[in-house]
């Protein structure tokens, strides 16, 4: 129980590190590694190529994302004649730090964008933004997602955007109908009270940024402006957004979800315990437990500054180490064309990260199009090196919002973020 | 009483005569596969992250290699002095873990000398059912046992029905992070003397504050799993312990409690300065709870230096910083042992104690 230490688990990183010296005889295998940009300057290196088989490490979601993506590499193989095998891991940073430290990472890995930063500036990962021939398909939204110091470093593979999702049963109880759906705060607020009745909230949503981030963006917020040079976490916005929020868990219509006993916002709408929350497209898969739930999903209202939502990613990494760039850009640029992600939507859940593909999956998913709809006003979360220390710090401290001072929390932010924000 | 029955051990045995001769380089070669074993596994790694430590590595390559240069005490600096986030980082998870610490070992000594005691006594029918039963959290996986408790301690959970029968309101113990001292003096942001100053980026009001419920549920987890552990530890020693010696206090009329107190503790010395030992050393390295169960939330107060430092080095690619956070724990750990071998060495007893033993005159008093 005490063995897996803090130190050990360093050694053992140390220890790879050494076999690998003794192994190679010293340097061979780092000296190339820092040709290849540290810290990504300007035009990628040329990518390198040669007949090895290409590994590809997922963070799986489960058994449908490790099938769906498995298959379309094996296709991808077969037709191109590179081998390549999917590895699904159980801890994807671990695994890729282990990877790396070793100077064998995998050659393609999904990579979230708070990890980029911290990769691309020690020089792990290979930029090839700019080689994608399909690179005006993707939305800029999420090309700016991961652009690190001017440089756009891998293609996005799928996304997600945040909306409001009612509960039909509870909607109607309440005397509400689709004319009463609401489009700005102060409606919002109104039909969360009339929501809100014994153990069941009008509005129930995790206690963290990447939920309460939406009213900061609806009120014209952000915590790092979006060329990511400025920090701007104590804005009048942000804290107009705040207040808005604490107002109404003081008034007993919007909690959090665990201030009603449940692990997020999900859990809560799955249980009744709130009638409305704020969730991706994610929840659907969720919503199978609660077969007796009909929920709706509409976009979130607008706030004093328009329409805002946050957007979740995740993007094709490829290693500045792997010795088949050229073949590992090939897979990537098979595994992002329209069709090929409108099978993984079809297979478990994502929306396709190409504008091409928009309206076939609207057709095909007629109830989630509020989710892509988002796509048009959404905001991505900071990605600048360190910012997911400052959010994590941000959330322990959204966590006593209800009884917290809005400007003090976000003031306590913006000297966070100014320390990492150059 | 056991320490002047045996004679020290011959020093400088290998010079002693011709007939030894030899013997050292046969017994260098009986151990070298455990040398180069522990070489390769333990001091060869613990060097490296030490290096890690006070270097720049980024954790790409090796560090050894060209590129990754020495920085002098700057990691260190980040998490101590610099007073930024890291800072208060570091300050939150010594805090947590520092409650946690002074709540689990204390309990969990107390606990498993209780329990061993109990199920050692001569009367007790069943005894190995009763020792198979306090020892079986022992052998479970910390993992299971952490899940386990997360279903326990959920808002709906078992506890909080168990406690609304005796018409108390449980907590939502895991996503719950006011401090439970803090909570008993009736919460509050505290004078401003306590509010104003700080250590480690935590202000002394939230060093004061206690673990928070989230952290008090592992607490007890923590207690409820190791006290089996080392109530084998004390049932091995009590056995140790010679019949004959409480006999004696039977006859000089002790009752039961001063023969615990005054024959059978002082005998367990070593294995309580064992127990204490190997507890402090896991209570300041508590990971794999963390990791699976509450990943440092509710509000930070459960993340603990140990995994602060691999989120540092795993997630944030701070491998300095996580080194740096790691090689302060073993400081840490070191100092507290150093201490608590000091406490509790031999010493000659004190005048004041030795009246105790002595057939007195005035009316007895409570223990000293």
């Amino acid at each position: 129980m005490r063995r897996h230490t803090a130190v050990t688990a360093l050694g053992a990183v140390g220890l790879v590190g050494a076999t690998v010296i003794a192994l190679t005889g010293c340097g061979s295998g780092f000296d190339e590694g820092d040709n290849t940009g540290t810290g990504g300057t300007g035009s990628p290196a040329a990518l390198t190529s040669s007949d090895d088989a290409l590994t590809v490490m997922i963070g799986s979601s489960g058994d449908a994302e490790t099938k769906a993506v498995q298959d379309a590499v094996a296709a991808w193989s077969k037709s191109s004649g590179t081998k390549a095998s999917v590895v699904a891991a159980t801890d994807l940073n671990q695994q890729l730090s282990q990877g790396f430290a070793a100077g064998s990472p995998p050659d393609l890995f999904y990579l979230s964008t708070d990890q980029l930063a911290g990769y691309a500036s020690n020089g792990s990962l290979q930029a090839y933004g700019d080689q994608l021939k399909n690179k005006d398909d993707f939305y800029p939204s999420l090309v700016k997602n991961f652009t690190y110091d001017g440089t756009f470093y891998c293609a996005p593979k799928d996304f997600s955007t945040l909306q409001l999702v009612i509960n039909e049963g509870l909607w109607q109880k309440a005397g509400l109908s689709d004319s009463d759906i609401p489009t700005t705060w102060d409606q919002l607020a109104e039909v969360a009270k009339k929501l809100t009745s014994g153990k069941t909230k009008g509005l129930v949503f995790s206690g963290e940024y990447a939920r309460l981030g939406v009213f900061m963006a609806q009120a014209g917020g952000r915590l790092v402006s979006e060329d990511g040079t400025k920090a701007e976490a104590d804005s009048d916005a942000n804290v107009q957004a705040l207040s808005y929020v604490q107002q109404h868990m003081k008034d007993g219509t919007f909690a959090y979800a665990s201030d009603v006993g449940a692990g997020w916002g999900g859990e809560a709408f799955g249980k009744q315990l709130g009638a409305m929350t704020i969730e991706g497209n994610w929840l659907t898969g969720a919503m199978g437990d609660y077969p007796d739930v009909k929920y709706k999903v509409v976009e979130l209202p607008a706030g004093p500054a328009g329409k805002g939502t946050l957007q979740f990613t995740n993007c094709w990494g490829m290693a500045a180490d792997s010795p088949n760039q050229q073949a590992a850009l090939d897979l990537v640029q098979y595994l992002t064309t329209s069709d090929q992600q409108l099978a993984f939507s079809k297979a478990f859940g994502p929306m396709p990260s190409v504008q091409s593909a928009a309206d076939t999956w609207k057709n095909d998913n007629p109830d989630l199009v509020p989710f892509l709809t988002g796509a048009d006003y959404a905001q991505g979360v900071p990605t600048n090196k360190g910012a997911a220390d400052v959010i994590s710090d941000f959330n322990s401290q959204l966590e006593s919002l209800k009884t917290g001072d809005p400007k003090k929390i976000l003031a306590s932010v913006q000297q966070n973020l100014e320390a990492i924000v150059k | 009483m056991t320490t002047t029955v045996a004679p020290a051990p011959p020093r400088g045995r290998s010079r002693t005569g011709s007939i030894h001769r030899g013997e050292g380089t046969a017994g260098w070669l009986f151990v070298l596969p455990i040398v180069v074993i522990l070489g390769i596994f333990l001091f060869i790694p613990v060097l490296m992250a030490l290096w890690v430590s006070f270097s720049d590595w980024t954790g790409r390559g090796s560090p050894l290699a060209g590129n990754v240069r020495f920085v002098g005490l700057d990691n260190y600096a980040k998490i101590t002095t610099a007073g930024g986030l890291q800072t208060r980082d570091f300050g939150i998870a010594l805090r947590n873990n520092a409650w946690y610490v002074v709540l689990v070992v204390p309990l969990q000594t107390a606990l498993s000398l209780l329990l061993a005691v109990l199920v050692s006594r001569r009367m007790l029918r069943a005894r190995g059912f009763f020792r198979t039963a306090f020892y079986f959290p022992s052998v479970t996986s910390s993992v299971a046992i952490t899940v386990l408790w997360m279903f326990l301690f959920s808002f709906a959970g078992p506890v909080n029905q168990l406690l609304s029968w005796v018409g108390l309101h449980g907590p939502n113990w895991f996503q719950d992070p006011r401090g439970i001292l803090n909570l008993a003096l009736g919460g509050g942001s505290g004078p401003a003397w306590l509010a104003d100053g700080q250590f480690l980026g935590v202000s002394w009001w939230d060093w004061l504050a206690g673990p928070s419920i989230a952290m008090f549920a592992l607490i007890l987890m923590a207690v409820f799993t190791t006290s089996g552990t080392f109530m084998l530890l004390f049932i091995a020693a009590l056995q140790n312990v010679g019949y004959e010696l409480t006999e004696a206090g039977m006859m000089d009329g002790a009752s039961g409690w001063q023969r615990f107190w005054r024959i059978t503790l002082p005998q367990l010395r070593p294995t309580l300065f064992t127990v204490i030992t190997l507890g402090l050393i896991g209570c300041w390295q508590v990971f794999d709870q963390i990791y699976t169960g509450t990943q440092g939330g509710p509000g930070k107060t459960t993340v603990t230096p140990a995994y602060l430092s691999y989120t540092a080095a795993f997630t944030q690619q701070e491998w300095g910083q996580g080194a740096a956070i790691a090689f302060i724990l073993f400081l840490i750990i070191i100092v507290f042992t150093i201490f608590q071998r000091w406490v509790l060495r031999e010493r000659t007893v004190s005048r004041r104690r030795m009246r105790a033993y002595l057939p007195r005159t005035t009316p007895k008093k409570g223990r000293p």
